[in-house]
């Protein structure tokens, strides 16, 4: 079958399988390996995307049915070299070890703070609690994205934060 | 955001070198390599835990379009591969040939144009079974009557795999004869997994005309598994390359080598062509390394004024199927006599059986130091059981026995010597930070109210950083790390490691370890690791050995460069060597500061045209291999507070207070990160985890719907503090930290959980402490779980 989205702004087609999960179409048809898989289950949450700016488990979502909507991946929080002010929180307060989960954390906090800005850190866990890390026992997820509520318009550019 | 001047040249909070490409999602993990014409492997299992392979047709799989091989165990025969020995000198079946073992034991390898035409065909592979009775309690595997799981060695009448012994028997016994006071209490570590986030894979490519095997893997020991596919296969050691790109996670699960990886190999052999193997998240929970299953039985003999005089433990250790587990050649029970934990007592011993049940196999996998955990586990809940026994408290009893800071370095009673401590330094500042006496007088005032509140602690001591390579090999390869830095003309330097990060940060760490010993800045410093063709030998990353040795053998590299910058620089100042002094990042003449060479003036000069002093060769590099004298012996101190629902049995950990001491401390940032993650680990293994089977050995722990793992809800923000206690033998004091808090959370938190049952009565609980297992402990019920 053939399926048609927006991911990261721009419109793609592609023939594929009807059994296709969105998780594997991202990174074996569209090369964006950025997102990641860690279960079977809907219970990891490393595979989380945003689809139409709410987070989803891409392993439980099925291409055809991301068809017509947009997906945002890891890759689109870039925007012209300046970093998303969570992915420089999770830099600044050592939000990630392995970054394996780190892909769909960012996305998830995106989310929250797109429609809570300023988020206590209860409001925070609660956001989160649908994903695992194995590495960082959450604290300093928690703390990277109040630095991001902190510093909404932050964010650097490659360069900088090349150390 | 830090600016460069706020960057440490050297030890400080570094913002790590990693993030920028995790962050942006562009890390390269194994399952994120895609190669022209690669095919997909995956395997069939086994759905029984004990069976006769009667007969694997793959005859339909092999004409499903896509399909390009199906490979068996007789394939593998042919080969001489069915059988791969462990790390832990038995053998493993790749493929299952005579029985199959476990369920979810590997039978066949399917290579296809894709990961889900791979996994359609499995489907059409036929195999008859031969069911057998299963062994899955450990403490009938050694049941005359059980049945035989091994009966692949010759000879081999029972599920015995060793016995091992450490300490003095007839000395603990003479101590135990004479003391006022013993207690004892049986406890099980359950089975747990590590389920790092990215699951095992490999990636194989062989190139026919130059012989050459290229093999990416989520390996956290990428040399030790060269050296074994060449040993193993027949494969020349220099015509194999193994690269472990980034890895997501791994706690010990990626030390061992699995079949997965050599049914990749074998098949792009075989094909022609790239292939590659990711398991799922069942396949990694049911087949890939768990950890601990000790049956223990722990004794205490003391004085009725509370001094400890001996600990003797036994130990039914259950290793699963196959010997697998990775530890030292001579250390069976790895270095769990190391039970006699932080406290100065005269006598000591313990025993360890170790069986074959119808399980996966692995055995120490999970930040466990080998089997440190499960020591520490045993000695701080029986300190509880002794206290509970003395009707002392348990901080004061602690305090009461620990070694004391003049008594290091110390010989224990199982011939470890501790390298340094101040161990009532750091109690007294968890005790301080965690507002011991307000909280115990909380305690008192919830309790007439009918609140189960409870706090708990323990004080551990880790031996980590092995080893001496005299004492402490992996399957005969010791335990030596090696280290290479070049320093380029300009002065930016190149440090190639042994040793691979799953996340601890050593590209940012290891640049500290060189910028703080010769002033490069760490951002000219690149950290080279995790690729064989182009790193130094070493037994690579887990037991918290990265810092121990390999931070050891980085620093030694530094120096001998800085020893040759001296001779080079006393050249260019035209002065005697001898009369230079070392600044970081400079030789000057000394008494006179303005004569002075950087080291970046230096490595100009060292690749120039000027004439170096006689024996000095051009360029400024220098290599070496670290063999530690010692272990290092980390240690801490931590309070768990938490408060249980009478109604429900859920336990809330509400507070937890970490005071850690690794010696030097290179980076506190990416220190307090690792002792998070070991204290989430120790809220998971303590409340929720558990690998459980049924009497049929059906795994109940194979998904992340069973085997439950805490999320942010289920966690407290930390409370870390430290104290900085250096080792004497380590080139920089430093002394691990990355298994800290994995080993010394878990029975602070059970203690916790007893303390607050205390009006009920309740002397022990064993982990995992769910609500339905509290619950039956509150009524009387606690039992051993499964």
């Amino acid at each position: 079958m053939q399926v048609t989205m927006t991911v990261n702004d721009d419109e793609v087609t592609r023939e594929i399988e009807p059994r296709l999960l969105l998780v594997h179409f991202l990174r074996d048809h569209l090369g964006l390996t950025g997102t990641h898989w860690g279960c079977d289950t809907s219970n990891c949450g490393t595979c989380v995307v945003l689809m139409d700016g709410e987070p989803v488990k891409s392993c439980t979502v099925l291409a055809a049915m991301a068809g017509g909507h947009r997906v945002a991946t890891v890759e689109s929080m870039e925007r012209d070299g300046v970093l998303d002010p969570v992915q420089q929180g999770f830099i600044e307060e050592h939000g990630l070890q392995c970054g394996f989960c780190t892909p769909g954390m960012m996305l998830t906090a995106r989310a929250l703070l797109d429609r809570n800005p300023d988020p206590t850190e209860h409001e925070i866990r609660e956001a989160i609690s649908g994903q695992i890390c194995r590495c960082t026992g959450y604290a300093t997820i928690v703390r990277s994205i109040r630095w991001a509520a902190e510093h909404p318009a932050s964010g650097s550019t490659a360069e900088e934060v090349t150390v | 955001m830090a600016s460069v001047e706020e960057r440490p040249i050297g030890y400080g909070r570094l913002l790590r070198k990693e993030d920028p490409r995790l962050v942006r999602g562009k890390g390269h993990f194994v399952d994120d390599i895609q190669l022209p014409g690669m095919l997909h492997g995956a395997v069939l299992r086994s759905p029984l835990a004990h069976a006769r392979v009667v007969s694997i047709d793959t005859s339909a799989a092999l004409q499903h379009p896509k399909v390009h091989a199906v490979i068996t165990g007789k394939d593998l025969e042919a080969q001489k591969l069915a059988w791969i020995p462990t790390l832990s000198g038995d053998v493993q079946n790749v493929l299952a040939t005579d029985k199959v073992r476990f369920q979810g034991q590997e039978v066949a390898f399917v290579v296809a144009d894709d990961r889900y035409s791979a996994r359609d065909a499995l489907e059409l592979i036929d195999v008859e079974y031969e069911p057998l009775a299963p062994v899955v309690n450990a403490r009938t595997a050694l049941d005359p009557l059980a049945p035989v799981i091994r009966d692949d060695i010759e000879g081999k009448t029972n599920n015995h795999i060793f016995d091992w012994e450490s300490g003095d028997a007839a000395a603990t016994e003479a101590v135990f004869a004479g003391a006022d006071v013993v207690v004892e209490q049986e406890m099980l570590y359950p089975r747990v997994h590590p389920a790092p986030m990215e699951t095992c894979g490999s990636v194989a490519s062989f190139d026919a005309v130059d012989g050459k095997l290229t093999l990416w893997c989520t390996t956290q020991a990428p040399h030790a598994h060269r050296t074994l596919y060449a040993l193993v296969a027949g494969l020349p050691e220099h015509k194999i390359r193994v690269i472990a790109p980034d890895i997501g996670g791994g706690f010990g699960n990626k030390v061992p080598i699995y079949p997965g990886y050599v049914c990749s190999v074998v098949a792009a052999i075989v094909t022609g062509r790239p292939v590659k193997w990711m398991e799922d998240r069942t396949e990694n929970l049911t087949s890939t390394g768990f950890a601990r299953d000790y049956h223990m039985k722990g004794e205490v003999a003391a004085t009725k004024q509370g001094k400890i005089l001996a600990v003797r433990v036994k130990v039914l250790a259950d290793h699963g199927a196959f010997n697998a587990t990775a530890q030292p050649t001579k250390y069976p029970a790895g270095f769990f006599h190391i039970f006699t934990g932080s406290y100065d007592i005269e006598a000591a011993h313990c025993a360890v059986t170790g069986v074959y049940t119808n399980k996966a196999p692995g055995g120490v996998a999970y930040a466990c130091s080998f089997r440190v955990t499960e020591a520490v586990y045993l000695v701080e809940r029986m300190i509880d059981v002794l206290a509970a026994k003395l009707d002392v408290d348990p901080a004061k009893l602690r305090m009461d026995n620990l070694i004391q800071p003049e008594q290091f370095p110390y010989e224990n009673k199982t011939g470890w010597t501790y390298d340094s401590g101040d161990y009532p330094a750091a109690l007294k500042m968890a005790m301080e930070r965690a507002g011991y006496d307000e909280l115990r007088a909380e305690q008192a005032a919830k309790r007439a109210n009918g609140e189960l509140m409870g706090i708990g602690l323990s004080f551990f001591t880790e031996t980590v950083g092995a080893g001496p390579r005299k004492d402490m090999d992996i399957a005969g390869l010791g335990m030596a790390d090696g280290s290479e830095l070049r320093v380029h003309p300009t002065g930016k330097a190149v440090l190639s490691i042994s040793v691979k990060t799953q996340g601890q940060g050593h590209e940012t760490t290891f640049a500290q370890i060189v910028a703080e010993e010769l002033g490069i800045p760490p951002e000219d410093i690149d950290v080279v690791h995790g690729d064989t063709d182009i790193t130094p030998f070493g037994l690579g990353t887990y037991g918290s050995r990265s810092t121990p040795v390999s931070g050891a053998a980085a620093a030694i590299v530094a120096r001998k460069v800085r020893d040759k910058a001296r001779l080079i620089a006393a050249a260019m100042l035209e002065a005697s060597a001898a009369d230079l002094e070392w600044e970081k990042g400079r030789w000057f003449v000394k008494g006179d500061p303005e004569q002075a060479a950087t080291i970046q003036e230096i490595a100009m000069a060292a690749h120039g045209s000027m004439e170096l002093p006689e024996g000095v060769e051009g360029a400024l590099e220098a290599q070496t291999v670290y063999n530690p004298t010692n272990l290092t012996f980390p240690f801490g101190a931590y309070i768990c507070v938490v408060d249980i629902d009478p109604g429900t049995g859920h336990v809330k950990v509400r507070r937890f207070i970490a005071v850690d001491d690794c010696g030097t401390r290179i980076n506190p940032m990416i220190i307090e990160g690792q002792v998070h993650g070991g204290l989430a680990d120790g809220v998971g293994m303590a409340l929720m985890q558990i690998i459980a089977f049924d009497e049929e050995g059906n795994c109940l722990g194979g998904s992340f719907m069973d085997y439950l793992i805490p999320t942010a809800l289920e966690v407290p923000d930390w409370e870390t503090g430290f104290t900085v206690t250096p080792s004497p033998h380590h080139p920089i004091g430093a002394k691990g930290i990355g298994e800290s808090a994995t080993v010394g959370s878990p029975p602070a938190i059970v203690n916790a959980i007893v303390d607050a049952l205390k009006p009920y009565g309740v002397g022990h609980i064993d982990m995992p402490c769910t609500p339905a297992r509290v619950w039956a402990a509150m009524q009387g019920r606690a039992e051993p779980p499964q």
